[in-house]
């Protein structure tokens, strides 16, 4: 029997409610974040997700995403508000183990992420002498606007000694590039690279942990957790109807992100097309995850004049430090009456602005994390920072040399992991995720 | 060792007695065709009168010239699963163990006085006679059985278990402390390999084999480890050593309480349920996660691979027990369970073996513990639906 059909699998099912809040549903739409500004909006874009959303048009925790499509959920999704990540390494198995692995993760992941156990019986519908299939902790819970996006990374394609281990070494695409080191790298092993990825985001942390923990669980043997990462408070809005939110900084992030109406930008930008180096990515995305520790407590102690200068937009509303509101247009050009520029030289956001990176624009999606504490004290805080691109090459990697090089705020940053991944286009009901690479 | 567990609980729902059950493997009706061999219990041999028999039934007609009670094993190719077992051999009183063997390689020994690791070990060969040897009798029986030969291997382990226990000790005891490593580690292997039997007698565990952390404030901490720190005292703790009388005293009560868990175990009324040795298997994957691959088991002497094999082992025997039983109805487990163990047990020989010693744990790489891990978890997770297609 399919978990679906369980007498109890299905924990519970999105029912929109008819007074719904208007104001609530916007919450549903979907959003791109892009390193510049964007222009007009271009009209909600055709994104199955958005189509989802708002048919569903529920409270965020009751709404659910389809899984199956022309592109993953969970980047254009709108940005929900919890993430659990985690990058696997994939042991010595066959090409064939590792179809059934995406097969069995494409299985789990559908369930997942339409509110149901994994597996069959689910937490507690199976043999009582065998563990549940499903973990549990889930039980009762709402979909809660899971997303489950799996990513493939380099050592995929050729490990790290050089093996084609899964016949694909022909197929990894150009734009999978291994990353150069950026100044200041300070990378720790540990929490870097990776040959899968799975990015679960909900609005409810259980859920994204299950999610994961599920996914994980059903891997073992075939691949396992290289590192993982929890986060909290989405720092990109990738809609027009979500409020932008904060970082750990304290101030507004995703301003001038690419949103999910900015149909064009987003098929430009966002989505690898068949033209590119290996047609079988079509309809997928580049993802580059980098984990930014903050130095909270040095930044604490900066005046909110140094603040405003590192990030070249006032602390309380996001505008510009050369006026307007939030969304008003930055001026680059414009100075004092002694000529000094009213946005740093080095101001974050000037560097960051498509002006200064030869036009690179990303969907960012990241979170911010606070992994605990370190020796001294200090709280181990930071951003993690996540950007689909079709080409990173020509997107976060300008983007990020330039910010390496120049930016006031790598004075309280520092990146401690990094990786890169394919995110392939989505799977078809009854196929699989990255199916087109192994045809 | 971890917490006491309860997955290997002891019931007497399935008491089987050993001799019975094992005489039950075969039907009468096939007695008559068995090809028959003779075997001789000496004081420091075991005779056979062929090391080799065609596969089919095979009756192993045993006599004891010692002067004390003996026991007659088969044992699987691995040396330690127990295909089938005769005790209590009086002398001058023959019995007979008749068996339906599977072509292969087995080993046969001997055990006067029943404990200890036996006299005459040698390999036994059965040829392929052609016929198909055929599981004999109904389901329960062979759930019997297999309970029957889990018993007699705890038994056999337990019964190595004393004398190795004593030739540490004793070396322990007499200030030996080279002799004493050397076969601390070696020796807690037949106590790893039955683990969570000694853990279903409620107090034993505690005091075999509690590591310092597990115990509670006030209490005694005594067994396996208070003496593994005292041989590899920390450096630099202002760690006291113990004193003659003081290694005398943990000896003594090591002693007792093995011997406590010899008497348990050969008790007429012991027996395992078949959940309990499939549960048993899962558990000592589950000791391997927590415990070895962590390197908490010996924080002193760093030997936890070799608790690691003791424990594999002890999972494989278990494993092995009722294997054939699960197979018919679920042939994909099965073939994933064969398949794991292998691969683990290959992995893990890569770092050493019992017989020439193993890395120990400090020198392992944070990648090699890490391959370990991933290794126990491919076993591990299909190992844990063992039960439920045994008994469902």
């Amino acid at each position: 029997m399919a978990a679906d059909e369980a007498p109890g699998a299905e924990r519970l099912t999105a029912t929109p409610s008819a007074n719904e809040q208007p104001g609530l549903s916007r919450r549903r739409l979907l959003g791109l974040v892009g390193a510049g500004a964007v222009g007009a909006g271009v009209g909600i874009a055709a994104d199955r997700a958005v189509l989802a959303a708002g048919a569903a048009m529920t409270s965020g925790a009751a709404s659910s995403y389809p899984f199956y499509g022309t592109h993953q959920s969970g980047i254009v999704t709108a940005a929900q508000d919890r993430l659990h990540f985690a990058s696997f390494d994939v042991g010595d198995i066959s090409r064939d183990e590792l179809i059934y692995l995406l097969r069995d993760w494409t299985v789990a992941a559908a369930q997942l992420t339409r509110g149901l156990d994994a597996g069959d019986g689910g937490a507690v519908g199976g043999a009582y002498d065998a563990p549940p299939s499903d973990t549990g902790e889930a039980i009762g819970l709402p979909p809660a606007g899971l997303t489950i996006t799996v990513g493939f990374g380099p050592g995929l394609f050729q490990s790290a000694d050089g093996r084609d281990r899964f016949g694909l070494a022909s197929r990894r695409p150009e734009e999978l590039i291994d990353l150069p080191h950026f100044s200041g790298d300070a990378l720790v092993e540990s929490q870097t690279g990776g040959d899968l990825c799975i990015q679960a985001c909900s609005d409810d942390p259980q859920v994204a942990v299950h999610a994961v923990r599920n996914l994980s669980r059903i891997a073992f043997g075939r691949a396992s957790i290289r590192w993982s990462q929890l986060g909290f408070g989405r720092t990109s809005s990738t809609t027009r109807g979500q409020v932008t939110s904060r970082n750990l900084f304290g101030f507004k992030d995703g301003t001038a992100n690419v949103k999910a109406e900015d149909t064009a930008l987003v098929n430009d930008h966002v989505w690898a097309s068949a033209a590119q180096s290996q047609p079988w990515m079509a309809g997928g995305s580049f993802l580059v995850a980098r984990k930014i520790r903050m130095t909270i407590e040095t930044w604490d102690r900066a005046s909110l004049r140094e603040q405003e200068r590192v990030i070249g937009r006032t602390k309380g509303d996001g505008a510009p430090l050369t006026g307007g509101d939030e969304f008003a247009g930055l001026d680059l050009d414009r100075t004092t009456g002694d000529g000094i520029p009213l946005i740093d030289e080095a101001a974050h956001v000037r560097l960051a602005h498509p002006d200064s990176t030869g036009g690179a624009v990303l969907l960012r999606r990241g979170y911010n994390f606070v992994d605990g504490n370190d020796d001294l004290g200090r709280l181990s805080a930071g951003l993690f920072f996540l950007c689909y691109q079709s080409d990173p090459r020509t997107q976060f990697v300008p983007v990020q040399a330039n910010l390496a090089a120049n930016d006031a705020m790598n004075e309280y940053v520092r990146h401690i992991g990094s990786a890169i991944f394919a995110v392939p286009p989505g799977a078809s009901e009854g196929s699989y995720l990255g199916a087109p690479l192994f045809a | 060792m971890t917490a006491p567990t309860i997955r290997f609980g002891l019931s007497a729902l399935t008491a089987i007695a050993v001799a019975v059950a094992l005489a039950g493997c075969v039907a009468n009706s096939q007695r008559a065709d068995a090809a028959a061999l003779s075997v001789e219990s000496t004081a420091d041999d075991c005779v056979l009168s062929s090391t080799s028999a065609p596969s089919g039934t095979v009756a192993f007609d045993v006599t004891n010239s010692t002067d004390i009670a003996t026991e007659f094993y088969l044992l699987a190719d691995d040396g330690l699963r127990i295909v089938g077992e005769v005790e209590n051999i009086a002398p001058g009183a023959p019995r007979t163990l008749t068996l339906a063997l599977q072509p292969g390689e087995y080993f046969t020994v001997c055990k006067p006085g029943m404990i200890g690791d036996g006299v005459g070990r040698a390999a036994f060969t059965v040829t392929d006679s052609g016929s198909t040897v055929e599981p004999t009798g109904d389901e329960a029986q062979r759930l019997d059985a297999a309970a029957a030969n889990y018993v007699a291997y705890v038994k056999d382990q337990v019964a190595q278990l004393v004398p190795a226990t004593r030739a540490f000790l004793d070396a322990y005891r007499a200030g030996d402390d080279d002799t004493a490593r050397s076969l601390y580690a070696t020796s807690r292997a037949y106590y790893e390999r039955i683990e969570p039997v000694a853990e279903s007698f409620g107090d034993l565990d505690p005091s075999i084999d509690f590591r310092e952390a597990d115990v509670a404030e006030g209490d005694e901490w005594t067994g396996w480890h208070r003496i593994e720190k005292d041989l590899w005292p920390p450096a630099d703790s202002g760690y006291v050593a113990l004193t003659a009388d003081e290694r005398s005293y943990f000896s003594d009560l090591l002693t007792t309480d093995t011997q406590a868990l010899f008497d348990a175990v050969y008790a007429t009324d012991y027996s395992v349920t078949i959940d309990a040795i499939s549960n048993g298997a899962i558990g000592l994957l589950d000791e391997v996660a927590s415990g070895k691959i962590t390197g908490e088991e010996e924080i002193w002497s760093h030997t936890d691979l070799w608790d690691f094999q003791g424990n594999l082992e002890g999972a494989r025997v278990a494993y092995e027990g009722v294997r054939d039983i699960v197979e018919p109805g679920d042939p994909e487990l099965v073939g994933t369970l064969d398949a794991e163990f292998a691969e683990l047990e290959a992995q893990l020989a890569t770092f050493g073996s019992l017989e020439s010693g193993f890395t120990y744990y400090d020198d392992l790489t944070t990648d090699q513990v890490k391959g370990l891990a991933d290794g126990v978890n491919a076993l591990a997770e299909p190992l844990s639906r063992l039960t439920a297609a045994l008994v469902d």
